[in-house]
């Protein structure tokens, strides 16, 4: 296994009273995908949001690199966070701004690339993802699927290190969700990020995954391998398992049922 | 019964405690603001149209009724004491010192107040602050700090647009319309206003425009951690409506101090 590049050392954090993550801890490896998973309310965003410094864990530690960033003042944050890309679950485009300047933003505020120079990289990106001629559109005129990539597309203007994909697929079709999975596929392959991807498209999302983490009741489980999951004895897991990767049907019966 | 009403009560200063402090950390962050770089001077440009250039038309109407309601009132008044001379210093300085900044925020705080705190709210429920703050571009520079740049700029000067529209508003009244003398409505206002009447009135202006678009863009950007304001739009049109009342309660209560202090 690679070296870890995100470790969670006993994180704890709470919501009022409910705590969402009770002494959770694992570690992202370098350079490979990992799908955080598990039912709605048991932290998988805010595992993400804790990466990314939105929100403050209660105790424990959030190594980035090595770097605690839960000790960091807001400008060493930030720092950091040149290292990631994010794609949001509504890709959370500026929507006053066109597709071109959400693309170009980035390069903008965090680069002294010129005009010139920025026009000809965002074109590009947006060829490569087949946004082409969407330029001047803003978000309100585009189908989610194209939000969704012209999100990726903003997330990798600076080549981050990291990339992290809330729901990436949720409201769109399962064909637009394929083309999504292409899409990180061959991104991955041409950039080199880790990915971690918070995602509810259970099982296909794990054919992307080199590891699984599930969160369970401020719990965690880690897989080495999707494969790995359906033979583990917990009885948690085995319930997770009966529920999202199980059959359809709830019997050979019901199945063959008239 | 006791137990829960300690807690509430608890619970609420501890809010609003936090709230406060909040606040104040906002106004202080949007103020640095000003100083980092690059500054987006297109956007300070952007806003201030859209919070000064566009509110010209009902800074006018406004400016220009208030004036002609004071002129009418004034005659009436001034006419029982034989005193129908003093009227165009009596609108003149009742505009300059009073109304003028203070229906001028008024107003503000409904069209360009409004529309930023729901600006923000929705850029919040979108998480379009989040992916600004992930892309380590400062929210604050990026999208408060020419909010509050364009509005001190905007408001003193449509105060001054106000004052002269309603000036003139209140010589169509009371010299056109009831026949008042010209001459004296303009002499009596060169007499009796002076530098310290303008000067309190732009004091006034800067602070209520500072208290409008604190107000207004510290809750739209705060949404997320207002209490019982609910969620997605139902959220944005409760906390709107919250930002609109507060910065025009605060206004208000700014005035008097603003004018026991300064008088």
């Amino acid at each position: 296994m690679s070296d870890a590049i995100i470790k969670f050392v006993d994180v704890v954090k709470s919501f009022g009273t409910q705590r969402v993550l009770d002494g959770v801890s694992f570690s992202i490896p370098e350079g490979k995908t990992t799908v955080i998973a598990g039912g709605s309310g048991q932290g998988k965003s805010v595992s993400l949001k804790l990466i990314l410094g939105l929100l403050q864990v209660e105790s424990g530690q959030i190594l980035v690199d090595g770097k605690d960033i839960t000790r960091m003042r807001r400008k060493e944050i930030n720092q950091v966070r040149t290292d990631f890309g994010v794609l949001f679950q509504g890709a959370a485009l500026l929507d006053s701004l066109s597709v071109f300047d959400n693309v170009a933003l980035p390069l903008v505020e965090r680069t002294s690339l010129g005009a010139a120079e920025i026009r000809e990289r965002v074109l590009s990106t947006l060829d490569q993802l087949g946004l082409s001629g969407s330029e001047d559109k803003f978000p309100a005129q585009l189908s989610g699927g194209m939000k969704k990539r012209v999100g990726l597309a903003r997330a990798l203007q600076l080549q981050p290190k990291i990339m992290l994909f809330d729901e990436p697929t949720t409201g769109l079709d399962p064909e637009k969700s394929m083309e999504i999975y292409q899409l990180f596929h061959r991104t991955q392959q041409q950039f080199g990020y880790t990915s971690i991807i918070v995602s509810h498209d259970i099982p296909k999302i794990f054919n992307l995954a080199d590891q699984v983490i599930i969160l369970n009741h401020g719990k965690v489980n880690t897989f080495a391998s999707p494969e790995d999951i359906p033979r583990s004895e917990d009885p948690d897991i085995m319930d997770f398992v009966k529920k999202t990767m199980g059959s359809v049907y709830l019997s050979r019966e019901m199945e063959y049922a008239p | 019964m006791l137990y829960q009403s300690i807690e509430y009560l608890g619970n609420s200063a501890l809010y609003y405690t936090r709230d406060f402090g909040r606040m104040g950390s906002y106004l202080f962050l949007s103020i640095l603001g000003i100083f980092k770089r690059p500054f987006r001077y297109n956007e300070l440009l952007r806003q201030i149209h859209l919070i000064g250039a566009n509110s010209l038309v009902v800074i006018f109407f406004t400016g220009s009724f208030t004036g002609m309601v004071l002129g009418l009132q004034g005659y009436y008044t001034l006419s029982k004491f034989g005193a129908e001379g003093v009227l165009g210093s009596a609108v003149a300085l009742s505009l300059i010192r009073e109304l003028g900044p203070v229906l001028t925020a008024l107003m503000i705080t409904g069209r360009a107040g409004s529309a930023m705190c729901a600006e923000l709210g929705i850029m919040r429920n979108s998480e379009q602050i989040d992916a600004l703050e992930c892309m380590a571009v400062d929210p604050f520079r990026y999208l408060i700090t020419p909010k509050f740049l364009a509005t001190l700029i905007a408001v003193p000067m449509l105060t001054l647009i106000f004052n002269v529209v309603g000036i003139y508003g209140g010589y169509v009244a009371g010299v056109v319309l009831l026949d008042g003398n010209p001459g004296a409505y303009f002499v009596s206002m060169q007499n009796s206003v002076g530098n310290e009447d303008i000067n309190l009135g732009i004091i006034k202006s800067f602070v209520f425009a500072l208290l409008i678009v604190w107000i207004c863009t510290g809750r739209g950007y705060f949404l997320h951690k207002i209490r019982n304001a609910g969620f997605g739009a139902e959220a944005v049109s409760r906390v709107t409506t919250q930002a609109v009342v507060m910065s025009s309660i605060t206004v208000l209560v700014w005035d008097y101090l603003l004018t026991a202090m300064l008088l």
